[in-house]
């Protein structure tokens, strides 16, 4: 199992965020999906400890998290934020500082290749990319650390159809050319069914249903 | 020529009407600093008067026990103030006046072990309490900027700390632009000097009747020793407080925690 969460909560300014929330999470493509505010992004956030929970243990391959030395496990177990927060100069630049991090060769080339964006961008500045091309720049960014797992926070929320498209076909590509695991949060229950694997529904925080995405998600068309 | 000069009380009363434009301005123009205005104008005249004695008693001592003891009252009361203008930095008082006091320290034992000043009374106390007193206004500029790029830029942190950086690698644009921010008035205003404004040293010795020539020397010293100090200062304080918006694991802490 990949990661393994048991009993999870969490409050913020006095709500809480996440409730006894137990899942595991199978290697493959994940989509965590539900309605906005339910505690997805918080869910991912736990899971390379950018936060860690009030109470409850979430384990990586059977490690437990909290015993992991955060900064090794975040260049094994990347996020993708929701919004892109690129450090200023070029996108190579930004590549090749991922890169540096995870002291990683950098191939530029192939990381934008696989994060659906043609090489040309490498020489431009992220603030003259348009927010799906920062969107994929950062999908790069987390490609050239050549991590075992992509956490991707609504990856096409602030998209149109088209660049949606885009980086949802980037996505199957890369899982099928990598050895990469997925854990993308959606609330888009459509996107999930298009792209997960395994499927889990969360809502007020709490998962209420995990399987394969055929058995937890309604048919398509029927009423949730 | 007369080395001093003597101010009668009733000039600095009628100094009281510039004060009162001060505060017909903000009146006028509904900047709401009469009341701060007021306070400055009261505390200045209590804060001054009180160190005016305290300072005599100290020339006439000459111990320097009694200098090192007015210097760590003035650090003290230094980092308090400039906590107020770090509100969004947590735990800031440690930083500064950690700051305060290495800024302090350093730079008095610098100009003294260098020859430039006596290790005595009437040079460490005034030197001293200017370089404390330029200290903590940039060190209090430079956690003010801190504390707002820090809330402006948590998306950029955090991800960067997402692609395993340390807090300090995710942090250092910011730091970078905090110290600068509590350097550049200083920097700027000593390119200046002489031009479009006159120091108060050499203000205060000219009107004193001093040589031009020695008003200018001591002015030029002081600057310098002041950019070294507030460089110390906003370094240290930076450096000491930016670790305070970060857990142990390298994980943003939440702006209300």
């Amino acid at each position: 199992m990949l990661f393994e969460l048991r009993d999870v909560s969490l409050n913020r300014g006095g709500r809480t965020v996440l409730d006894s929330f137990s899942a595991d999470l199978p290697a493959g493509v994940t989509a965590i999906v539900g309605p906005s505010g339910a505690g997805k992004s918080t869910l991912l956030r736990l899971l390379n400890r950018l936060a860690d929970p009030d109470v409850g243990s979430i384990e990586f391959r059977g490690e437990p998290l909290s015993e992991l030395e955060p900064r090794r496990l975040r260049r094994e177990v990347s996020l993708v934020p929701q919004l892109p927060a690129l450090l200023e100069g070029t996108v190579r630049d930004n590549l090749a500082y991922a890169a540096h991090l995870a002291r990683k060769p950098l191939d530029c080339e192939r990381s934008l290749s696989l994060a659906g964006l043609d090489p040309e961008f490498a020489g431009r500045r992220v603030n003259e990319l348009s927010v799906g091309e920062q969107q994929r720049a950062m999908l790069g960014r987390a490609l050239a650390q050549e991590p075992a797992v992509l956490l991707l926070d609504e990856p096409t929320s602030a998209l149109d159809h088209a660049s949606r498209d885009a980086v949802e076909a980037a996505l199957m590509h890369l899982r099928r050319e990598l050895e990469i695991s997925l854990v993308l949060v959606s609330h888009d229950p459509e996107q999930a069914r298009r792209l997960g694997e395994w499927v889990v529904r969360v809502e007020a925080g709490r998962a209420i249903a995990a399987g394969p995405a055929a058995e937890v998600l309604p048919a398509s068309g029927s009423a949730p | 020529m007369s080395t001093s000069i003597h101010v009668t009380p009733g000039e600095v009363a009628a100094s009281l009407a510039l004060v009162a434009l001060a505060a017909a301005i903000s009146f006028w123009r509904k900047a709401d600093l009469e009341r701060d205005i007021g306070i400055a104008t009261v505390r200045s005249f209590v804060q001054l008067t009180a160190i005016g004695y305290a300072i005599k008693l100290i020339f006439e001592a000459d111990t320097l026990w009694l200098v090192f003891a007015l210097l760590t009252v003035m650090v003290l009361f230094g980092a308090l103030t400039a906590r107020s203008r770090a509100k969004r930095v947590p735990g800031s008082f440690w930083p500064l006046l950690i700051a305060l006091a290495v800024a302090g320290a350093s730079t008095l034992g610098l100009v003294v072990a260098l020859g430039v000043f006596e290790a005595s009374a009437r040079y460490l106390v005034p030197v001293g309490g200017m370089v404390i007193g330029n200290a903590m206004t940039a060190s209090a500029v430079a956690l003010n900027r801190l504390g707002d790029e820090m809330a402006d830029s948590r998306a950029r942190i955090e991800a960067t700390l997402a692609l395993g950086a340390s807090a300090e690698e995710a942090a250092q644009p910011t730091v970078r632009r905090a110290l600068r921010s509590g350097m550049i008035t200083l920097v700027d205003s000593t390119k200046t000097t002489g031009l479009i404004f006159f120091p108060g040293t050499m203000v205060g010795m000219l009107l004193a009747g001093a040589e031009p020539t020695d008003a200018v020397r001591l002015q030029l010293i002081l600057l310098y020793t002041l950019l070294g100090s507030v460089s110390i200062a906003a370094l240290v304080a930076t450096l000491l407080a930016y670790r305070n918006f970060f857990t142990p694991a390298e994980q943003l802490r939440e702006p209300d925690a």
